[in-house]
């Protein structure tokens, strides 16, 4: 087999199999990618969200609150996100329809999507109250002992003061969830959800290209990841406005 | 001014209030312990407006924890507190201790008293004008254009114009404080509670501040001032405490305070201190 008779029929054939529209699979791939990035904002919103509540919980919250969260953080980071993951779909869904039976209604066929980012978020959360937690805890105990003295309401003083004063601690943790985060879409293929990951393997089974779409999708996965750094060094300059660089410090 | 501001009682911000000597602040046997340690054994104090009462005493006195509880920053443990001629209602927490009854009127209350801290505290996330606006803004409801205009004036004050869009990282002590002093003032605040202002600063820094403050007395404005600086205090105070452990050991006018103290203890203070 010489190389260079068989070079520019390979890359000929390599264009057409990731051609957009059918025969080719590259339309296929793209329709995974969308879809694994809409799990993966949806979990990391739903993240933040029990992420803030969950740090909250933790800093301020009753004995029972603070024992709440505590074992959701635990468990959630002690077993692997793939037995997580098949736990909470299977079983999940397994619930609902149970209870929606039990009260006498339809059994509902539950979104691979809403599915995954349920999933996927109730993971994140956990991940997000510590780091939330611990951005909270680097705000000077002054500056919010000053929004009290000046009279603030907690829910005010969250909005104007402790939110935006934890965020550039947080952020840098918070980078790591997203990507974290749309690289785990990848692990919803185990449940049949037809993100990047299970349509490149589909699209490699079927075409015996393994190589020439295992490196699109890891080449799509990097793009994701190389524009988000550049979103998020916008944020991050952004939210650490009022703090002179580390740099000038030195 | 806001229709809000008005049913606040607010009046010009940059003039001082000049109603007849109402009582602004009653404090009457205040005890506050954290733990088994008593910190403060039964404080009494009456602030009319105008009044300048400066707070001396040792380290571990009480004088901080004292001021810190006339805005519930602390909860006193018993005694009686009336600001602005409302009585705080407080519950008993069944350990001991006590918590204000109702969480609006702590936030009023505190929205009329202008707390300048030793660390100064502005907000880091926000430029200079930001920190003054930010709270007749937020919590006082006044219109953003109204309360800039006021902003600026009172920055004008505290000789800081140049400096309204610099975010506090960027300034000096001496600077920051001053503009803690402009954010205090812009709630237009019955009271100025000052807590060891100058204690943070370098010593050069130290007159620049002093210098506010003494000019805001001289105005007339009622004040509460926990200090160290005690030639400073003899010469704003209309009314000196001396705590020592917790109790009042001797308290009265400046010139007879200082001049011809009594117990040994505030004499062999004076001696160390001067």
């Amino acid at each position: 087999m010489a190389d260079a008779s068989i070079a520019p029929a390979a890359i000929a054939g390599m264009f057409d199999l990731l051609s957009p529209s059918p025969p080719g699979w590259g339309g296929n791939l793209l329709r995974g990618l969308l879809n694994s990035l809409q799990i993966a904002f949806g979990a990391f919103g739903m993240g933040l969200l029990i992420g803030t509540v969950g740090a909250y919980g933790k800093l301020y919250g009753g004995p029972v609150v603070r024992d709440i969260a505590a074992i959701y953080t635990t468990i959630v980071r002690a077993v692997p996100e793939l037995v997580l993951i098949l736990l909470l779909y299977y079983a999940g869904t397994d619930l609902i329809n149970r209870i929606l039976e039990g009260i006498g209604y339809q059994r509902v066929d539950i979104s691979g999507l809403v599915a995954g980012i349920v999933v996927l978020g109730f993971v994140q959360g956990a991940y997000a109250t510590e780091v939330l937690r611990g951005a909270i805890k680097a705000i000077p105990q002054g500056e919010i002992e000053a929004a009290r003295a000046y009279g603030m309401s907690p829910t005010l003083m969250m909005r104007r003061i402790t939110l935006p004063a934890m965020l550039p601690h947080a952020l840098p943790g918070l980078a790591n969830l997203w990507l974290i985060s749309t690289k785990d879409t990848a692990l919803l293929a185990v449940v049949g959800f037809s993100e990047l990951t299970l349509v490149t393997r589909q699209a490699a089974g079927t075409t015996k290209a393994y190589f020439l779409f295992f490196i699109a999708a890891g080449a799509l996965y990097l793009l994701i990841t190389l524009f988000s750094n550049v979103i998020l060094a916008k944020v991050e300059k952004w939210a650490r406005r009022g703090m002179p660089s580390v740099k000038e410090a030195r | 001014m806001t229709e809000a501001m008005l049913a606040a009682g607010l009046t010009d911000p940059l003039q001082p209030v000049t109603d007849e000597r109402a009582e602004a602040i009653h404090v009457w046997n205040l005890h506050k312990k954290f733990g088994a340690l008593e910190v403060l054994k039964g404080v009494s104090l009456t602030a009319k407006d105008g009044d300048v009462v400066a707070m001396i005493g040792g380290s571990g006195s009480g004088k901080s924890t004292f001021l810190r509880c006339i805005n519930f920053l602390e909860n006193p443990t018993s005694g009686v507190i009336r600001i602005n001629g409302e009585d705080v209602q407080m519950v008993s927490d069944g350990e001991g201790g006590q918590y204000p009854a109702n969480r609006r009127q702590i936030e009023r209350i505190r929205s009329r008293l202008g707390m300048v801290f030793q660390n100064f505290n502005l907000w880091q996330h926000m430029t200079l004008i930001q920190n003054v606006i930010e709270v007749p803004v937020h919590v006082l409801g006044m219109k953003r254009d109204e309360a800039m205009v006021i902003g600026e004036q009172l920055l004008e004050r505290v000789g800081l114009s140049a400096k309204r869009d610099v975010y506090p990282a960027y300034l000096s002590g001496g600077q920051q404080q001053r503009g803690a002093i402009a954010r205090a003032l812009a709630i237009q605040p019955r009271v100025m509670l000052f807590d060891e202002p100058t204690s943070a600063l370098d010593p050069e820094l130290v007159g620049e501040v002093l210098r506010v403050i003494g000019d805001l007395a001289t105005e007339g404005r009622t004040m509460l001032l926990v200090t160290h600086e005690m030639k400073f205090a003899r010469e704003v105070a209309s009314h000196v405490m001396y705590l020592h452990n917790g109790i009042v050991e001797e308290e009265g006018p400046p010139e007879e305070l200082f001049g011809s103290p009594k117990s040994e203890r505030l004499k062999q203070f004076i001696r160390t201190v001067s």
